[in-house]
Order: structure tokens, then sequence, then C-alpha cells
């Protein structure tokens, strides 16, 4: 029960922790973009609900809060078709003496330490999307909403989605790959028979009748991308106080935020940085633990329990 | 154009494009192993950098190497004692609904992202208990990350022990706790053997966690629980790639390299010689 009660105490522990700060920030620590430790040097206080911190203090999460709900989400926006689709081509195209084969790389490719991949995304991707893929974006469809204005250095939104989403892929791949192997065969022949291509029977018949593992899969894959660290602290840019102009610049996650911040609230005399940081552990405890309640949901309520395991 | 020739122009295009997708992911995991071995291999050639320790930004690997040996050795540990006793008892020894409740917090704590954890320990134990940066500190948080795989793939072992085996240990009048460690525990060895290396695998890789437990240390480890920062390899990968010097470069792939190949080989003996070991003892029955 070691474990069960981990859990908890984890939760209340960190609550306890922060609650001088959820009093100070109020619901600034969801709404306010700025991220402000006080003049450490100055004389006099801050105080808002009889709670202290050092003159000018305001701990503003605002940017990190839809930095991680962003990248996030354009990590899933590069992984879920792309995994579909290879998920499709391993079960249904790849010749079953290969499959073994592949199916290893893809396990091999869920075991890549997240610093690995932020190694990658440093030196090869952050310097391609700034150097090349940013200029000429910025050249050629400079007017499109999203992609206007300055390319930056490389190291921002995208860079952090195209990191998170390779490490999403191996997940989803192997989930999707499993729910249909799962699946009777007949169905597909059914479909065949009727008359259809056999992409027509994968996609209209296959994947409709798979749907809620491939759902849920996304929902847990989802919830991992939200958490990770240390790809995304590598590649992200570490935005403090502003939000990105378009899909090239900075951004700042929660979780990179704790690790990139934590040195400098550190230095803060009255604590409150310290505590704040602790408020945002509890802010992405809550989105990824309530992203993975959905995920179990949706797979309690399978037809096929049991398809759909964490890797 | 009709129908028919349509749909099939269709599905030979979406046929194309989830191969070119499949490829495409080959490709990019190719370059990754690629880049990571291409860049980490040379300076691997060199053995000095298993025997000297780093000094600054430069030296060797060696505090870092034996330091990760730590972390891993103590959270695998304990571990292995948490996780198999707390799939045992849910398992063998408890109520059916505690079975269901369990599983859930596993899933949740399975969620859980490794910097909150991290975050965690530091405000409990490196600040709170007054650890320090410490062996001890880190170890837990490594423990605390490998929990769920550990006790799911225990929990999977145990439930996949055939009935009529508990059944005949019952009939020849042993107690529960003889037919949960004598006769259960020794047929899920080896599913639950494969999921502590599929763990520790991931101890290995882990850094957010680290950062705030184990802390960082340019010395070999020492053999002290606490007040005594550890180095980890991982550590190395993320902070020197960023500092200006040829040669923290250089530590930065090797340091990634090694993880791949520990982890690949680590991959490698939980899907043989688990394998071989069940076909030899099972066979043998």
């Amino acid at each position: 029960m070691i474990a069960g009660a981990l859990v908890f105490v984890m939760m209340v522990f960190l609550i306890a922790y922060a609650w001088p700060a959820i009093r100070f920030n109020g619901i600034g620590i969801l709404t306010d973009p700025v991220w402000n430790i006080g003049n450490q040097y100055g004389s006099g206080v801050e105080i808002h609900n009889g709670i202290a911190a050092q003159p000018g203090a305001e701990f503003g999460g605002a940017v990190f809060i839809f930095g991680t709900l962003a990248s996030a989400a354009l990590a899933m926006v590069i992984a879920v078709p792309l995994s579909i689709l290879v998920a499709i081509a391993l079960v249904y195209r790849v010749a079953p003496a290969l499959q073994p084969l592949v199916n290893a790389l893809v396990e091999l490719m869920a075991g890549v330490p997240s610093v690995v991949y932020g190694l990658w995304g440093t030196v090869i991707l952050v310097p391609w999307i700034g150097q090349r893929l940013g200029p000429w974006v910025a050249e050629h469809l400079g007017g499109i909403p999203g992609l206007r204005g300055d390319p930056g250095s490389g190291n921002g939104l995208l860079a952090a989605g195209i990191v998170l989403a390779l490490m999403a892929m191996p997940f989803m791949v192997a989930t999707v790959r499993d729910v249909l192997l799962a699946q009777d065969r007949a169905l597909f022949e059914a479909s065949m028979a009727l008359g259809s291509t056999s992409w027509q029977a994968v996609t209209k018949v296959l994947l409709p009748s798979v749907r809620s593992g491939v759902f849920a899969a996304v929902l847990v894959a989802l919830g991992r991308a939200l958490g990770e660290t240390m790809a995304v602290l590598m590649v992200c840019g570490s935005a403090l106080n502003q939000f990105p102009q378009n899909v090239f610049q900075a951004v700042n996650t929660i979780a990179a935020v704790i690790v990139s911040q934590l040195d400098s609230a550190l230095t803060d005399a009255s604590g409150m940085a310290q505590r704040s940081l602790a408020e945002l552990a509890v802010v992405l405890f809550i989105i990824t633990v309530g992203v993975n309640g959905i995920a179990r949901w949706i797979l309690h309520g399978m037809s096929s329990p049991g398809t759909v395991r964490g890797a | 154009m009709n129908v028919v020739a349509r749909n099939v122009a269709v599905a030979r295009l979406w046929w194309s494009a989830s191969a070119a997708a499949l490829l495409l992911v080959l490709a990019v995991l190719a370059a990754i192993f690629g880049f990571v071995f291409i860049k980490g291999i040379p300076a691997l050639r060199d053995p000095a950098i298993f025997v000297t320790v780093t000094s600054g930004v430069a030296g060797g690997l060696a505090n870092a190497i034996v330091g990760t040996i730590m972390l891993v050795a103590g959270g695998v540990l304990l571990v292995t004692v948490i996780g198999i006793g707390t799939a045992l008892w849910v398992t063998e020894f408890a109520p059916a609904g505690a079975r269901r409740l369990l599983r859930f917090v596993i899933d949740v704590l399975a969620g859980v992202p490794s910097i909150v954890v991290g975050y965690f320990l530091y405000v409990a134990l490196v600040v709170g208990a007054g650890w320090g940066f410490s062996l001890a500190a880190g170890a837990i948080a490594l423990a605390i990350i490998m929990l769920p795989y550990v006790v799911r793939a225990a929990d999977l072992a145990l439930s996949g022990v055939p009935r009529g085996l508990r059944e005949a240990a019952f009939a020849l009048g042993a107690r529960p706790v003889t037919v949960a460690f004598s006769i259960a525990l020794p047929w899920a060895l080896p599913g639950i053997l494969t999921g502590i290396l599929v763990a520790t695998g991931i101890g290995l890789g882990e850094t957010a966690p680290l950062i705030y437990t184990a802390g960082w240390s340019n010395f070999m480890p020492r053999l002290a629980f606490t007040h005594a920062p550890v180095a980890y390899l991982t550590y190395v990968v993320w902070s020197f790639i960023n500092m200006p010097f040829e040669r923290s470069h250089a530590l930065a792939y090797a340091a990634a390299a090694l993880l791949m190949i520990a982890i690949f080989v680590l991959n490698l003996v939980s899907r043989t010689a688990v394998d071989y070991w069940v076909r030899r003892t099972r066979g043998r029955r």
C-alpha cells in the first residue's frame, strides 16, 4: 500500500507546501503572464491576502500553462496522424517476416532517454529550424497567422512540438498496432467482399472499430507530453513573461520552468518563488492526472479491454 | 473517372502515404542513432574517459558512470522490494476491491510527471529532512518513477499463475504464505524480472527527477547515503552540450552513446535471456 499512499502523500504535501503561494497568487497563477521573484535587495514587502513576498513579486503561470498545452497539442497534431499511418502500414503492409524487426525498432525508439531526444533537438533540429525552415517560411509563407513575424533562433514551440511528437510516437504506434491486430481479420475480409478497397476496409471499418482504444492511447501520450521535462527544456527556448507570436518563437512549459527557474527561485528570501513553483507543479499534477483519468474512463468502457496497456 | 477507379487511386495514394510515414519514422530513428553514435563513439575510444573524473566541464566520465550505476542500483533495489511486495499483497492476500484501487493508483502514479516527483522529494527530503543532494534522495526518486512499471509487470505475471497450480498447493495443505512465496512467486519470476529490467532502462535514462535530488558532483561518489551529491550521465548530456567547449560536447555525446548502448543491451537481455530461461525451466517440468 506504500504505492497507494505515495500519490496521495505527494499531492497533499505539495499543496500544503504551496498553500501560502496559492493564497498569495490567487487566480493569477493561471492568468498572469508575468513571473517576477521581486526585488531581492529593496526594502518593504508585497502583501496579497496577508501573505508577504519581496517587493514587486508576481508569480504568474499563464505563459507556462500556455506553453505546456500548446507544445503538447502541436505534438499530438503531428504524432497522431503519423502514428496511425505508421501502424496501418506496419500491420497491413510490412511482410510478416519483417514485422518482428520493425516492432523491435519501434520499441528501441521508446527506450531512448529523453535527454538524447533533447540532444538531437539541440544540435540538429533547432539549427535547422532557426537557419533554414524559419527564414524560408518567413520569406514565402509570411502572411499566414501563426507563421508571421520573427522566426527566432529555432528554440521554440515548433522544436518542442516536433521532439515531443517523436517521443510520443513509439507508444502510439505500438498501441494502435496492438488494437488493430486484436481485431478479427473477418472484419477486413467482409469489407473487401462487399467491394471496398483495402484502404476503405482499414479506414472505414477497422479504424472505427478500435477508435476508443486509439483515443485512449492518444490521451495517455498527451499526458506524457504534458509532463515531459528534459527534451522540452533543451529546445523550448525557456521563455519568460512573453507569449510566442508564431510557432517558431520561444515558449516554456510548467515542467521545464520548474527546472530552469528553481535555482533563481532559491534566491528569493521570502521563499514565495519556491512555493509558487510547487503550486505550478500541483497545476501540472492536476492536468496530467485529469488527462489520464479520462483515458482510463474511456478504456473502462471499451468493448475489448486488455488490448491497451501502458508500455 | 468512375467511382471504382477513383477509390482505387485514393487507396493507392494513401497506402503510399502510410508507407512513406513508416519510412520517415525509421529514417528519423536511424538519424538519431547515427548521430549519437557517430559523435559519441570516437570519444568513447579513449579509455581515459572511463577512469578520469570530470573536472569542471572537461576530463572524463568516471564519476558520472559510477554515480549512475549507484543511483540506478539503489532505485532498482528499492523498487524490487516495494514493487514485488505490493503486487504479492494485492494478488495473494488483499480483498478484491483493493486490487482495483491499486491498479487505479498505479495508473495515476504512472501519469505523474517525473519533475513533479523530483520537486516533491526536493522539498520533502533534500530540504525538509535536511538530507541535502544525495544518493538516497536520488535513488528514492528513481524508485518512484520505476514503481508503476514493476508493479504492473509483477501484477500481470502473478495473475498469470495457473489456478490449478495454486489449488494443488492448497490441496496439499499449504498455507497462503507458502503458496505466495513458494508457488506463485517462482512461477511469475521471469515476468517480474522482465519488468525490473525494463524499469532499469527507464531509470538509466531519467534526468528530471534527479536534478534536484541527486544534484551533481565533480568527484567520485562516496558511499554515503545523505549529504553527498552524486553525478550521473544524463546530467552530462543535458548540461554539457550547452557549454562552449569542444571537450564538453564530446563528453555529452559520449554519455549519450553510453546510455543508449546500456539501454539497448538491457532490452536485448530482457527479450532473449528471460525467454531462454523460461523455456529451459518450464521445459524441464
